[in-house]
């Protein structure tokens, strides 16, 4: 059982990672990699908010919306799994602002390390991305906070990876035309080419 | 000198309004791949070494000239005792014509061997230095920046991870792409944060695999067969040659890579030299050790790579050359004192976790070092930190 949750987690980690296999979350990757410090409070958030959203949206699509799943209220045949979409994003909106509210008066030192970012990822195309996977796959309940938690961590480690090395790039001389976005997209394939690495690794 | 005074009666055509300004960068790197440059400090002068760019990056070249020839010793070896238990005696194409002119096809003899392997190594050598010149030089001419001796290192090195059957097209674009997008797209030597040279094998490897793995390119002999050890393991799950023999060299593997010991010559060179860092080699090692050590330890029942001691890891595949050669590169590798050991462990442990743990690629030295690019300027980031918050803890203390 353990075995099996970590090898998920490292799987989500490394050999899915959310932003260098499957490129979701592009925009926010990409925009807000420029210093490691604003890098690393992203991915925070980020990993605080896939932990807590996939497993709700598990939840939600497990006894709401899965065919079948209104058992418990007499209507076994209805079928709302249409509503999928609707409800995960909702969901997600919902929960980042509660969270946000909630981090706000009771743990104001985390509140101000996330900051613009907690309500900036509500809508992260890889936060949707990690509950519609979730869904896909038929996580349980458990596999589900674990896949959230390492989707999560290997989206923050592969931003904090970039800001690192685009920091570094600062000292670069890269040519008027590629100046910005256009050597930034490079390097985000660089690496990814790196995280190939990975590939095929079956846990 | 006439040379000397050829090169300085032409320079003022290469020099801001002369007819051949676009081509100084091309004068600049003859004239001082030839000469020591002429331009001195006008002040007091502050030098404390005769060390720059340019003797690191020939004193680089120059050591891995070391594996270069062992290992092109060991593809000729290889090849020959193939074609004779094959009962091959002659070789078809320009490498025949030459080598049946100049020796024979006796594996027993030391200048048969090395010859057989100079006429692999040699092509693909040329051919990479020429491509990735042009390339380099079409940049610098019209960035204005110099051609320096990097290049040299990235393609000894580049050549060196090659197996011995690459064709020529292949060795061209490979070495194209590492120049252009592993290096020039970023403005140039020093500016990278990946190595050029393994940018351009792992392009090569993904683009094509059936080309750059498997168990028939590495000894260049029609219808042999010889798979590199690790393939072998991860295969069949067990050794298929003698330590010894491993550490010697007479292995199939990339032309560079197979001689641990040839290796080890290169590194005592580039340490006693003070060229390449001790501290990555080290962490290298040490990140090794412990990864294998942990996976024997934990053992498994279907996967044989698991139980392979780290004394094993060291002489097989690419660990002890991208140790020395690939993971010292200054430029990707880490820059602070203390981020270098970290960086080392972290290639050391990639590369076992790589070898073992995923069966798509039973040999991982060389996306562990990219992989190790990726995180180096994180150790840089996270060393420089903490000694920020230690010096303010001790003047906070001392004020």
């Amino acid at each position: 059982m353990l075995e099996a949750y970590l090898g998920l987690f490292i799987k989500a980690v490394f050999v899915e990672n959310m932003a260098l296999t499957f490129f979701l979350g592009m925009c926010t990757f990409i925009a807000i990699s420029k210093r490691v410090e604003t890098a690393l409070g992203l991915g925070i958030a980020v990993i605080f908010v896939l932990g807590i959203t996939v497993p709700v949206n598990n939840l939600i699509y497990n006894f709401l919306l899965r065919e079948g799943a209104l058992s418990w209220a007499g209507l076994s045949s209805v079928d709302l799994s249409f509503l999928g979409y609707l409800s995960y994003i909702g969901v997600i909106a919902a929960i980042v602002q509660i969270l946000e509210m909630f981090l706000d008066r009771y743990v104001p030192a985390l509140y101000n390390v996330l900051g613009v970012f907690l309500p900036l990822i509500t809508v992260n195309c890889a936060i949707l991305g990690a509950a519609l996977f979730m869904v896909e796959r038929d996580y349980t309940f458990g596999e589900s906070v674990v896949f959230g938690l390492g989707a999560g961590t290997g989206w923050a480690l592969a931003i904090v990876a970039l800001a690192g090395v685009r920091e570094k790039l600062k000292y670069s001389d890269v040519p008027d035309g590629l100046r910005g976005l256009g050597i930034t997209f490079i390097t985000v394939g660089l690496m990814s080419l790196c995280f190939m690495a990975f590939g095929g690794i079956d846990i | 000198m006439n040379l000397r005074k050829w090169l300085d009666r032409i320079e003022p055509k290469f020099l801001k309004g002369g007819s051949l300004q676009a081509f100084y960068p091309l004068y600049e790197a003859i004239d001082t791949a030839l000469y020591t440059p002429g331009k001195t400090t006008a002040g007091a002068t502050h030098v404390r070494d005769g060390i720059d760019l340019k003797r690191i990056m020939i004193t680089v070249w120059l050591a891995a000239w070391i594996p270069g020839f062992f290992g092109m010793f060991f593809v000729g070896l290889q090849a020959n005792e193939a074609m004779q238990t094959l009962g091959q005696t002659e070789l078809a194409g320009w490498r025949g014509w030459f080598l049946n002119m100049l020796t024979g096809f006796d594996p027993n003899s030391v200048w048969d061997n090395f010859l057989h392997g100079f006429f692999y190594f040699m092509p693909i050598y040329i051919v990479t230095f020429t491509a990735g010149i042009l390339a380099e030089a079409v940049f610098a001419s019209r960035r204005g920046h110099e051609i320096n001796e990097g290049f040299f290192v990235t393609s000894i090195l580049y050549s060196l991870t090659l197996p011995a059957t690459t064709p020529l097209w292949m060795v061209a674009l490979g070495i194209v792409f590492g120049v252009v997008i592993g290096k020039e797209v970023f403005g140039g030597t020093g500016k990278n944060f990946l190595n050029p040279a393994l940018t351009g094998r792992v392009f090569l490897y993904f683009a094509y695999p059936a080309q750059m793995s498997g168990d028939a390119v590495w000894v260049p002999v029609d219808g042999h067969t010889g798979a590199t050890a690790l393939g072998a393991l991860a295969t069949d799950g067990g050794y298929n040659t003698s330590w010894l023999t491993a550490f010697i060299g007479n292995i199939p593997g990339s032309m560079g890579e197979t001689s641990t010991l040839a290796i080890l010559l290169g590194a005592s060179m580039l340490l006693i030299m003070r060229i390449a860092s001790w501290r990555i080699m080290l962490g290298c090692l040490v990140g090794m050790v412990a990864m294998a050590s942990f996976f024997n330890l934990v053992g498994s029942d279907d996967n044989p790579m698991f139980a392979i001691p780290w004394y094993w890891h060291l002489v097989l595949g690419g660990f002890a050359f991208g140790t020395v050669y690939m993971a010292t590169d200054p430029v990707s590798a880490a820059m602070t004192d203390r981020g270098r050991l970290y960086y080392g462990f972290l290639v050391g442990v990639f590369c076992v976790l790589i070898r073992v743990a995923n069966p798509a690629f039973p040999e991982g030295m060389m996306l562990a070092i990219l992989f190790g690019n990726l995180f180096a300027p994180l150790c840089d980031y996270v060393v420089v930190q903490n000694n920020i918050k230690r010096r303010k803890r001790r003047m906070a203390h001392s004020g």
